[in-house]
């Protein structure tokens, strides 16, 4: 269980000011002149050896992303783009840092800009987020009238800009690439990799995107040192997570946690419990709608970390834990997270914008069991025809909550259909 | 250079080479929907997938560039069930409705599903239905058959300049449509039903008349502007049902103009297919033997002095130098083959080639475009332009008519006051066309036809000369013609002998009576009221302007129905050939002319296409190369004096009726009301118009 000394975010629930004189009282924006002086690699080299993965979901080296940026500053600009269209059903987590933290990431963005070489950051942030767009621009306000970023931020000679562009409500928008391309003010569809945006990024220059919770922490790692990161969590898993547990538990709750801490230890600690005691539980979706389900035989051991759930068939994601009892409708539920993604494909590419309206609409047959028994593994066919096969991840991400519950909850489904078939009628 | 292997075949290609291309390269065929080798890379269908030793996920081969030593393997299993996997999604909504899809037999999804597709299928769901959209005269859409390869909105978007097309909504509900619900206003606009791989957009004139295996393909040479495209013209039975580009990197690259490609239909309607003899003022049918014998007789006697010929704009080579055997052995001077008056001159044959050639283009970094309008006048050079342009590096500027031509450019002035100034290094473009690489100069028949064209040549000669156009390996002065057959009747000197009368004084001569008798070449672009009490003889395909003046009618053969030679703006001699035959009693025009020879005693001393052509090579040597465009030597030409302060005006008013073929065409009449109130011959439309 994490230490009080150790957390990161020390204004999660909004008990303090969140504005900038507040964020000094907890330590933000102390000493920053003195973190860039390190110099850039160094900055990288730190990240790096944090082990901070991606809070995005994907979990990919930070500091070797960061690494990927040319060394020596072409004739083109480097940019950074932080990713703050959080847009995954089940999580709220940089929405709560947005809102009661922004300082974190206005001094991670700063330091993350010089270490990749840019002067110009973009806070890319979901459009329905007005409130933490507004606290987010009043942090940099702030910052920047207190000359910590604009011109010679902090003292340093650095000169970095951080920019709010607000979204316009599309969950594509949150994949790194249709991000860029609707900063730049097109439509919002991924593009095709490579060039990846470090080479080829917005405007066609090299940049760099990041989770707002992956920048949020740089700052801490900065002061307290890559060790102490690296210290906390388990190997190649490293760090604090912020999780957010929703669903069937007594007190739904963000909470921030070492990574690996045990998925029930996180339910019953924080959250209160499953509705009903832990024997009530019948799966946990454990990070955002994106991966598949797992059952309560694996959410008894299971750890939550990238490579743990990896290996029990799932992800973490961006550890959204969504909680369900068994008084849950789990075909449903998966049903209903299929239509979220048809309604999400961009339609660039055939097998998402094709498949995901597929798998949706035989979802839909399964909740009510008008179905046949082979349908079930068409549709399991279906899932693979679109995994791995599409430009972005969206396609796996529609296919995976599917085939988790092919895989775990079959019986269930063929119990709908073989009841519909008895009872002759087929539904309206 | 990165070494690979596809399939066990290693190959070594350029970087940045992508592995679709190095598979095509080494004859493995990859199936493609999006993909097309002239537009941006999209890697959306998916279809091409590939797997690629070392990545965990099959690879889209149109979009992944080679790496060194990269494995690739295109026919495994797992690639097979990946494809049948994206052509399954393809047709879950793809209407199953082959059999009265104008694409049929030529659609790249149904063959690839021959390949890739399941014998039945296994969506139970409703199919999706797509309203269809209205694009204009041209383009017929079925837009449920659409399977959203966006090739479409890339072409208009990047090669034709004209960013009206789009993919609206997202997911399944992502529709291909104008963004403002409104026809296409490009001339390139046909391409796009070329390039739809599927049936969504088809041929609108052409829809449900044919298919496409019933059809005759010849290859030909396109004539209804100065460019001479390689096309295609399908036809069944005596009948052109469609005419399509072929691929000539040279020249049109894969693209045809709307013109070109649409005006097909004018092929079937006002057609002249048998002799008429003007007898009391009104055309009377005639047999051949009748009309040539009341033209002899009306020229027995008829010093030679009196009579005149003026050439048309799609007058073929070997009507040319037939006509000009027969005018030089009736010892006439009067003839001409520059029907709409401009100065130009035979002496030096770089005076009225485009020397850059359209390839050229490509290459300049400056480019002055003077007296006009290249959108209207030569759509697909346009698009050369453009594409130049977009590549970057290219400072163009215009004086004449100013537009949007798809490449961005300096407006510098409208007439010749101002060319004058860039030529006596008075104008800061003068500097940039100095300084440039390869400066290019595009002169317009805009700016030669008028009464100072000699000296706007000249000028234009004294540009290109103090500006260094021409070098070494690079001729930037470019002449731009909009008739197929200018350069041809040039290079054959169509033009007036010693002492004889251009157009302007034929015309004049007539009027006056010094001229007793003019033939007329399929020239209908002539002053027809003015031309008196002259006796008249056409010879043509089409009942326009000049059949109706006409005092005997003589049917000829329109482009697509001879065997014939044409040289466009580059002075690259092509060949048409025949698809169908000449309607009713029509001939081919050098037969006819032949005949004609005959009737009049003066016997041409040729009687078969082979000698024509030797004559031909013998009155010019480029007429003994084909297909090239062999670099013109410099040297002096233009003439001096004032220059007149009128701007000068594009030769092309509406680009789709500049011939009689388009003015028959139903269908360009129809362009020409849809798009009337940009094509710049004031048919605007107001709120309460029909």
């Amino acid at each position: 269980m994490l230490r009080d000394q150790d957390r990161i975010f020390t204004n999660l629930y909004g008990l303090h000011d969140w504005r900038l004189a507040g964020a000094r009282a907890r330590g933000d924006w102390d000493g920053t002149k003195a973190i860039l002086e390190r110099g850039r690699d160094a900055l990288i080299e730190e990240v790096k050896n944090s082990g901070l993965r991606g809070r995005g979901g994907a979990g990919f080296s930070t500091g070797m992303k960061w690494s990927f940026m040319p060394k020596q500053p072409g004739p083109r600009p480097h940019y950074l783009v932080i990713n703050a269209d959080e847009g995954e059903p089940g999580t709220c987590k940089d929405r709560e840092i947005m809102r009661f933290d922004p300082h974190k990431l206005v001094e991670g963005a700063l330091i993350a800009g010089f270490a990749i070489g840019a002067h110009t950051g973009y806070v890319y942030i979901r459009g329905e987020f007005v409130r933490e767009a507004e606290h987010l621009q009043t942090a940099i306000d702030e910052a920047r009238a207190a000359g910590l970023i604009g011109p010679n931020a902090c003292g340093s000679g650095w000169d970095f800009e951080l920019y709010v562009h607000r979204g316009a409500g599309a969950y594509i928008c949150g994949e790194e690439s249709a991000l860029i391309e609707s900063l730049e003010g097109k439509k919002g569809q991924p593009r095709l990799k490579p060039p990846f945006p470090a080479g080829v990024g917005l405007y066609g220059c090299p940049t760099t995107v990041n989770n707002v919770e992956s920048i949020a922490v740089v700052p801490a790692i900065m002061r307290r040192g890559a060790v102490w990161f690296a210290g906390l969590g388990r190997p190649k898993n490293s760090g604090t997570k912020i999780f957010c547990i929703s669903g069937h538990v007594n007190r739904p709750c963000n909470v921030e946690e070492e990574m690996g801490v045990p998925l029930k230890e996180l339910i019953e600690r924080h959250a209160g419990g499953v509705r009903g005691g832990w024997d009530n539980l019948m799966a946990v979706i454990p990070g955002g709608c994106s991966v598949p389900v797992l059952p309560k035989s694996a959410c008894d051991t299971v750890l939550m970390d990238f490579d743990s759930l990896r290996d029990a068939g799932s992800g973490l994601g961006t550890a959204a834990v969504i909680v369900m009892d068994k008084s849950a409708d789990i075909v449903r539920a998966i049903a209903r997270l299929s239509h979220f993604y048809m309604h999400e494909s961009c339609g660039q590419c055939t097998p998402c914008r094709e498949g995901t309206g597929w798998m949706a609409r035989m979802m839909g047959r399964m909740v009510t069991g008008d179905a046949t028994l082979d349908e079930i593994d068409l549709l399991e066919q279906v899932t693979r025809q679109v995994e791995g096969h599409t430009i972005c991840a969206l396609g796996d991400a529609a296919a995976w909550p599917i085939q988790g519950l092919i895989r775990h909850f079959r019986p269930e489904l063929e119990r709908r259909i073989h009841e519909r078939q008895a009872s002759g009628t087929r539904a309206a | 250079m990165p070494k690979l292997t596809i399939d066990g075949i290693g190959i070594e290609v350029e970087a940045g080479t992508t592995i679709l291309q190095a598979a095509d390269m080494l004859g493995i065929e990859i199936p493609r929907f999006c993909y097309h080798e002239r537009l941006a890379i999209a890697g959306n269908c998916r279809m091409c997938l590939v797997e690629v030793e070392k990545m965990p996920k099959p690879v889209a081969s149109c979009a992944m560039p080679v790496g060194e030593g990269m494995v690739v393997r295109t026919n495994t299993p797992g690639v097979r069930k990946a494809r049948q996997g994206v052509m399954e999604f393809l047709l879950i909504n793809h209407p199953l409705d082959c059999p009265i899809c104008d694409q049929g037999g030529e659609c790249d999804l149904q063959d690839q599903a021959m390949a890739y597709g399941r014998d039945r299928g296994r969506y139970h769901e409703d199919k999706r239905a797509v309203a269809d959209k209205e694009f204009g005269p041209l383009i017929e859409t079925f837009m449920t058959r659409c399977i959203q390869c966006t090739r479409c909105v890339r072409f208009i978007t990047e090669i034709a300049g004209v960013p009206e097309l789009g993919a609206l909504g997202r997911g399944e509900h992502m529709e291909i449509a104008t963004y403002l619900n409104r026809a296409i206003d490009s001339e390139l606009s046909g391409n796009l039903i070329d390039l739809c791989p599927v049936g969504a957009l088809t041929n609108k004139p052409a829809s449900y008349t044919y298919r496409s295996w019933e059809l005759k393909k010849t290859e030909s040479v396109d004539a209804m502007d100065g460019l001479g495209a390689a096309i295609r013209v399908d036809t069944r039975g005596n009948e052109v049902i469609r005419i399509l580009p072929r691929a000539n990197d040279a020249v049109n690259e894969e693209w045809l103009s709307d013109r070109s490609r649409f005006a097909c239909d004018g092929l079937k309607h006002q057609r002249l297919d048998r002799c008429y003899i003007r007898q009391d003022g009104r055309l009377q049918p005639a047999a051949w033997p009748e009309a040539l014998q009341a033209i002899a007789a009306r020229l027995k006697g008829v010093p030679a002095a009196r009579i005149a010929a003026i050439a048309g704009d799609q007058a073929d080579c070997e009507t040319l130098v037939a006509m000009k055997d027969l005018m030089a052995s009736l010892g006439s001077p009067h003839l001409d083959c520059r029907q709409d008056g401009a100065k130009l001159e035979t002496g030096v044959r770089a005076s009225y080639l485009f020397n850059a050639t359209i390839a050229g283009i490509e290459e300049t970094d400056a480019l002055l475009v003077v007296g006009s309008n290249p959108r209207k006048e030569a759509p697909v050079l346009n698009a050369r332009i453009r594409k130049r342009w977009l590549k970057g590096g290219l400072t163009a500027a215009v004086v004449g008519p100013d537009g949007d031509f798809g490449f961005r450019h300096e407006w510098l002035g409208d007439g010749p006051a101002t060319l004058a100034e860039i030529a006596a290094g008075r104008h800061p473009f003068f500097e940039v066309l100095k300084a440039a690489r390869k400066p290019m100069l595009i002169l317009g028949q805009g700016a030669l036809a008028r009464d100072d064209g000699a000296a706007v040549l000249g000028l234009a000669r004294t540009l290109a000369e103090t500006t260094g156009m021409v070098k070494d390996g690079w001729n930037g002065f470019s002449v731009l013609h909009t008739a197929a057959a200018r350069v041809g009747g040039l290079d054959l000197g169509f033009v007036p002998g010693q002492g004889g009368r251009d157009v302007a004084g034929i015309v004049a001569g007539a009027a006056a009576g010094e001229i007793e008798a003019v033939f007329l070449l399929g020239a209908d672009e002539v002053e027809m009221n003015a031309l008196g009490s002259a006796f008249v003889v056409y010879l043509g395909s089409h009942g326009d302007a000049g059949a109706h003046r006409a005092d005997v009618v003589l049917p000829g053969a329109a482009y697509t129905e001879k065997s014939a030679t044409w040289v466009n703006t580059e002075g690259r001699v092509q060949r048409g050939r025949l698809a169908v035959f000449p309607p009713g009693e029509a001939k081919e025009d050098w037969k006819v002319v032949r005949a004609l020879s005959g009737a009049l005693g003066k016997p041409l001393p040729y009687d078969g296409l082979a000698q024509v052509r030797e004559r031909l090579a013998a009155v010019n040597p480029v007429f003994a190369t084909l297909g090239a465009a062999a670099p013109a030597g410099w040297g002096a030409f233009g003439g001096g004096g004032p220059v007149a302060g009128a701007p000068f005006v594009s030769p092309i008013d509406n680009f789709y009726m500049t011939d009689p073929i388009s003015r028959a065409s139903k269908t360009m009449a129809e362009c020409t009301a849809t798009f009337g109130a940009t094509c710049g011959c004031n048919h605007q439309k107001t709120g309460t118009h029909g």
